[in-house]
């Protein structure tokens, strides 16, 4: 694969033309036609889907992580927490006076009688600065985690773990109220975001294609790092790692510039997920919801990029409509996905289509896969 | 009220000597139906000296208002339609005309007082036990000193003999006496029960004028030490059962992270079904509960005996069915097995909870498991965490001779140490393999059984543990029994001294970070493997 190749083949291209005009097509045939018409698509179809792609862009967060550098985090619930709180302290401020006790300070704080900001929330009344944040906080979390991680050469299952508590002791810190970010309940109750109605339909469409654009270019982003030297080196860290010092590169920077980059991806799709749901608590950084990511990366196929993001859209939707129809089913079902998936799908979805392409009779030899085992 | 209560005590404490077991004299009982109410107090003082269990008879009717008087003045018991002469205890009619005696405020304190006075004279341990009890939480009363030196001297249980010397004790530090006073704040700093402090306390203060309480300085100085000795002994006391509490509760972690140290520590499976195996065994225990209570009723205590071998078992088929079905295929593959078992842990979360319901169930502790025992004056040790100490002692002392005395150990380690070799020579390693996860999941059965006697006992209870129990194994260093047991004890202590310091949140908080930098520094753990099969 030379290095002037483009980033997709023409088909592929094609497709993802395709399926960012066909999101971009879904708030128009939200606005445009009546809603009789069948082809209507509701505000709560949008909202979930929006909210959908969010929690593709943490996917394809995890995937470059996880799928192209061999670091499985069990902690990323905790970045895309914290880039939806750094978000949340702007909306909190921007509720201005409009709160149930009518003070300048968000409810929980008047709760607490607390008579003033505290420091660190210092600043945050500016957007543009709270956007800072939601860089900011996660990168330098992210950095310093993993340079003591990297630098002791913590890998593989022990990595895991330890992202995994850190997530976990992350959350009963939220979970306190003196720590002065709403304790169990959070940051909700949003009214504006820039001066616009958050609950106003132009508001949330302008949410929708910033999510939608911001979404595709991580995906272009990523897709160039991956193909590109470094991106080469980065699945030799996978592979071989031994084998890659041996040869005289040392993987700690590369492994915490890759870290950091996923960390502040997955905070940036919390930003955005916390004005479109609404609502963000501690219990996204609980360690099921940072596993239950994995399994999005894991079930769309890992080491591909557009798996990742396929694998969100379906587990969630399946998550959607299970717990609308059945709600006792679903955890049998996600459960049951797991281990089929780890079982019988080792390269998930994206794995299964080629083999299928295989056994059509029309079908044309799959595109060489750059992903080893 | 007080000084009834005064004189009550003091005419008591003249008449002990005279105790006896003649029936009450009627004269002493006919002021009661008068009128007189200075003179009922009185015959109330004057019943009470005789000391007998006649007069706390007589008593205990006055203030339950079950005394009638007849119109000839003699004087009757009357409790459920039967009626007793109160003099002579012999059955009476009750006689037309009688008339319940009335019972005021005034004398209803004087009755009271003087039955509670009695009480500590009364040939049963338990009602003097009680009595004691009970003047410990009333302030001192110098008047109380005669009667208690008398009880004091008439006592021959130890334990209540401790107490009357303390209420003794604190009743002469208002003594006029400073002989008494110096021997009862002697006393005092002996005993080195903290709620004494006030009352010496109180001698240190200084008056508006600026002299002292207490005008003896030698008194005052002595005091200071009594203080300072008390103090001492509440420092001891926090240590120490900060201690056993930090032991309880690594004993809890070692229990919930022993079954885990053996399927994560020996062979490397990271089996977040762990906590549900767990759980598991805590449902089991509620299982056998209930069945014990609708089958053998007489026999609940014992529930527990059938719970630990059912829970052993229940634990052990779940895990060597994971074992077949599922983890075998994924031997290799650490992170996909962490993914498959997560998923299996959900789906036993929700099975649980679709047979049990969402609730936790109540599981409750056999009696002999309720209470606990008093060390060094007033620290109290539940029998339940004791019980869970002693059981996780024993669970790693049967772990360690299974892995080191058995030939199914024996196989374990070879297969740990070296897999193809094992298999050369002949061990089946499919078989062990199965037969070692299986054990890690009977011994989290048996981590179940301690745990529903601790806490809540619900579909989450796995969730709880699942990061304590790695972080214990990852502590210790994987694959060292040891270092589990070290690890899990280590924990326990830092979690139970910081939690005063920082609030229990904080506590856990600084443990993780405390952990994950141990980590940075030594990752393979407390004890590190050795030799050549480290990576």
């Amino acid at each position: 694969m030379n290095r002037t190749s483009p980033l997709f083949s023409r088909g592929a291209w094609a497709m993802l033309a395709a399926c960012t005009l066909a999101a971009v097509l879904l708030p128009v045939l939200h606005l445009a036609l009546p809603d009789s018409h069948p082809l209507h698509v509701s505000g709560y179809a949008l909202g979930l889907v929006g909210k959908f792609m969010c929690y593709a862009l943490a996917a394809l967060a995890l995937d470059l992580v996880w799928g192209y550098t061999g670091i499985l985090s069990l902690g990323h619930g905790l970045f895309f927490a914290l880039g939806a709180y750094a978000h949340g302290m702007y909306l909190m401020r921007a509720i201005g006076r409009d709160g149930s006790y009518g003070s300048a300070l968000p409810d929980f704080m008047v709760f607490l009688d607390w008579k003033a900001y505290p420091w660190y929330w210092s600043f945050t009344e500016h957007f543009w600065y709270c956007m800072l944040l939601v860089v900011l906080v996660p990168g330098l979390v992210a950095f310093v985690f993993g340079w003591f991680a990297f630098r002791s050469r913590i890998k593989g299952v022990y990595f895991s773990i330890i992202t995994q508590a850190m997530t976990y002791a992350c959350m009963l810190l939220f979970f306190r109220n003196d720590t002065g970010f709403g304790g169990n309940n959070g940051f909700t109750d949003f009214r504006r975001i820039l001066g616009h109605s958050i609950s106003a339909p132009a508001t949330r469409i302008a949410l929708y294609l910033l999510t939608l654009a911001l979404l595709v270019g991580a995906l272009l982003l990523c897709r160039a790092i991956v193909r590109s030297k470094l991106g080469r080196v980065l699945q030799g860290v996978r592979d071989a790692e031994a084998r890659l010092m041996f040869i005289g590169y040392d993987p700690l920077a590369f492994k915490l510039f890759v870290w950091t980059l996923s960390a502040v991806l997955c905070a940036i799709a919390g930003a955005l997920y916390v004005p479109q749901v609404g609502i963000v608590n501690p219990s996204e950084m609980s360690p099921a919801n940072s596993i239950e990511m994995v399994v999005w990366v894991a079930i769309g196929g890992r080491g591909t990029l557009v798996g990742p993001i396929l694998g969100a859209f379906a587990v969630n939707g399946l998550k959607s409509w299970f717990t609308a129809a059945f709600p006792d089913l679903w955890l049998f079902a996600l459960g049951l996905l797991f281990i089929l998936v780890t079982l019988f799908m080792r390269h998930g979805i994206l794995g299964v289509l080629p083999a299928i392409r295989r056994l059509l009779p029309f079908g044309r030899a799959p595109a060489t896969r750059e992903e080893a085992a | 009220m007080k000084p009834i209560f005064k004189h009550l005590l003091v005419a008591l404490s003249l008449c002990i000597p005279l105790l006896s077991h003649a029936a009450l004299d009627p004269a002493l009982l006919q002021p009661l139906a008068g009128d007189d109410p200075d003179a009922r107090v009185a015959a109330v003082a004057r019943i009470a000296a005789t000391g007998g269990a006649d007069a706390r008879q007589v008593l205990q009717a006055l203030l339950d208002d079950a005394l009638v008087a007849a119109p000839s003045g003699q004087v009757l018991i009357v409790r459920d339609d039967r009626a007793v002469d109160a003099a002579t205890g012999s059955a009476a009619a009750v006689p037309d005309g009688a008339d319940g005696i009335v019972v005021n405020n005034r004398l209803r304190g004087a009755a009271q007082a003087a039955l509670s006075g009695l009480a500590l004279l009364a040939p049963e341990p338990d009602t003097r036990r009680a009595a004691v009890g009970a003047l410990r939480t009333q302030d001192a009363d110098p008047a109380q000193a005669p009667l208690l030196r008398q009880a004091l001297a008439r006592e021959t249980d130890a334990d209540i003999r401790t107490q009357l010397a303390q209420l003794l004790a604190r009743a002469d530090l208002g003594s006029s006496d400073p002989v008494r006073r110096k021997a009862a704040v002697v006393a005092l700093a002996d005993s080195g029960d903290a709620s004494q402090r006030p009352q010496l306390q109180a001698l240190l203060a200084q008056n508006p004028d600026g002299t002292y309480a207490e005008p003896d300085a030698a008194l005052r100085a002595a005091a200071g030490t009594a203080l300072r000795a008390i103090d001492g002994r509440v420092t001891r006391n926090e240590i120490v059962g900060n201690l056993f509490y930090g032991v309880s509760l690594g004993s809890v972690l070692l229990l919930a992270a022993l079954g885990l140290a053996i399927t994560f520590g020996l062979m490397g499976i990271i089996n977040m079904a762990h906590g549900e195996l767990l759980m598991i065994g805590a449902y089991t225990t509620y299982v056998c509960q209930s069945l014990f209570r609708h089958y053998l009723p007489g026999a609940t205590d014992w529930y527990l005996a059938a719970a630990l071998p059912a829970a052993f078992c229940v634990a052990f088929a779940v895990g060597v069915a994971l074992e077949r079905s599922v983890i075998r295929w994924l031997y290799g593959r650490p992170l996909e097995t962490l993914l498959a078992t997560w998923g299996i842990s959900l789906m036993l979360m929700q099975a649980v909870r679709t047979v049990f319901g969402a609730q936790n169930v109540e599981v409750a502790n056999p009696a002999w498991m309720s209470g606990g025992v008093t060390v060094l004056g007033s620290l109290v040790l539940p029998y339940n965490r004791i019980a869970i100490i002693a059981f996780a002692a024993i669970v790693v002392a049967a772990v360690w001779l299974v892995l080191n005395r058995t030939r199914l150990g024996l196989f374990v380690r070879a297969v740990m140490q070296n897999r193809r070799m094992a298999d050369c020579v002949g061990v089946p390693t499919g078989r062990i393999d199965m037969m070692t996860f299986g054990l890690g999941s009977g011994i989290a059965g048996l981590g179940g059984v301690a745990l529903s006697q601790l806490g809540n006992v619900g579909p989450d209870l796995g969730q709880s543990y699942i990061v304590d129990s790695f972080m214990v194994v990852v502590l210790g260093g994987v694959g060292q029994l040891a270092g589990t047991v070290l690890g899990a004890l280590g924990l326990g202590e830092i979690n139970k001294f910081l939690e005063p310091l920082a609030g229990a949140v904080m506590a856990k908080i600084l443990i993780l970070v405390f952990i994950i930098v141990f980590i940075q520094r030594r990752p393979q753990g407390l004890f590190a493997l050795k030799g050549r099969s480290v990576e």
